[in-house]
């Protein structure tokens, strides 16, 4: 066990944890918490994987707008402070079935895939993340068609959202 | 070192915890918070398997920018969905939103 | 490598240990007396009336909404921002691109009013 090892286990019990709280309590608010807590435990493991960019924009993004604004919508639409009734609808043993199908069929397809136990090479000496982002973002050989397809998607839902919630005059 | 494969199990595990909540919940809302869970989870897988691949290609953080994105833009839309029928119906219980059901 | 980190761990930890000594001592030595008024919701001396969780307008929602996605936006521009002495003109262009077409949201988000505050 080293400390990294240890630092992984500790997020992923943290965003486990967090995810089936997420889908579980009763409180939408504190469902909304949770993800928060959730996203955290990702930001942690992008650390990790040495995605330093990635980790601010998880936490200022993810966490920083896109969690504030389900509690957000959460505060606009509920009517008690507490929701009433049952949570979860007829379906849910089917849902539970499908949900651990899925991970079983997933945990059988990694298991019988050699690149499964690869090791990461090191870094090379000098690699700045950000740099090779940009690089690529805006390369004619490289990503440049889904940036610009990025912001017609921007648009869209800048549009949408706009006209959908707007209030009529 | 951490195997890829720990990566990969958290990230299935995380899937499926995430399509539990978008088919079980019964609120429009903790349907989305669902759905967030699922993208993070690919997005682990993303960001691990360009750290594990090849580090001359950046693609998997390109893509996971574009999850992001995608993220943003479908709770926008979608919040603003389930305000909108919030407003018009007043609920937000995805079972009780039937109009087109026969 | 994650020596970096170090430091913003060390803030976390002490962040939490400072809000539960904090919160430690109060519970330890703070005088408990539960009364009836004293459980109310704050409101700044009137006693409160209805439910305290009124519905906010959707106002609110909709300037979460364009924070949101230009947000997102800054997420594109930063790394471009990085590379952008390397890029030259071909990289100015392309961010123009960029911008023009989100611009157009923008534009329909003000004639739309979303911008306005009453």
């Amino acid at each position: 066990m080293t400390a990294i090892q240890i630092i992984f286990i500790l997020s992923a019990l943290v965003i486990l944890g967090a995810a089936v709280m997420v889908v579980s309590t009763r409180n939408l608010v504190h469902a909304a918490l949770y993800l928060v807590a959730t996203l955290f435990g990702v930001a942690v493991l992008y650390a990790i994987l040495d995605a330093t960019f990635l980790t601010v924009v998880q936490v200022v993004v993810y966490i920083g707008a896109i969690a504030i604004l389900f509690i957000f919508a959460i505060m606009l639409t509920r009517r008690e402070m507490r929701d009433q009734g049952e949570q979860l609808n007829k379906g849910w043993g089917a849902a539970a079935l499908i949900g651990l199908l899925t991970f079983g069929g997933l945990f059988m397809l990694l298991n019988n895939w050699r690149g499964v136990n690869a090791t990461a090479a090191a870094l090379p000496s000098g690699f700045d993340g950000v740099v090779e982002l940009g690089t690529a973002l805006v390369s004619t050989d490289a990503f440049v068609l889904p940036f610009e397809v990025a912001s017609v998607l921007l648009l869209a839902a800048l549009i949408g959202a706009v006209y959908v919630a707007g209030t009529k005059k | 070192m951490i195997p890829l494969s720990w990566y990969l199990i958290l990230a299935a595990a995380l899937f499926s915890v995430g399509l539990f909540g978008v088919l079980a919940r019964k609120n429009a809302i903790a349907i989305l918070l669902g759905v967030e869970l699922m993208l993070n989870a690919v997005n682990i897988n993303l960001v691990a398997f360009w750290r594990y691949g090849s580090l001359a290609s950046i693609a998997g953080q390109v893509f996971a920018i574009i999850v992001f994105a995608v993220a943003a833009a479908e709770v926008a839309v979608g919040l603003g969905l389930v305000i909108s029928v919030y407003r018009r119906r007043n609920t937000v219980v995805a079972d009780e939103l039937d109009l087109m059901k026969w | 490598m994650l020596f970096e980190y170090i430091a913003i761990a060390t803030l976390i930890v002490l962040a939490v240990i400072v809000a539960l000594i904090a919160i430690g001592l109060g519970e330890l030595f703070g005088p408990k007396k539960k009364m009836e008024e004293k459980s109310m919701p704050y409101e700044s001396g009137m006693t409160p009336y209805g439910p305290g969780t009124r519905r906010m307008p959707v106002r609110f929602y909709l300037i979460a909404v364009l924070f949101i996605l230009f947000d997102i936006e800054v997420v594109f521009f930063l790394p471009w921002a990085i590379v952008f002495r390397q890029l030259g003109l071909f990289g100015l262009i392309e961010m123009a691109v960029f911008i023009a077409i989100l611009l157009v949201g923008y534009i329909y988000a003000w004639k739309k009013g979303a911008l306005e505050w009453e």
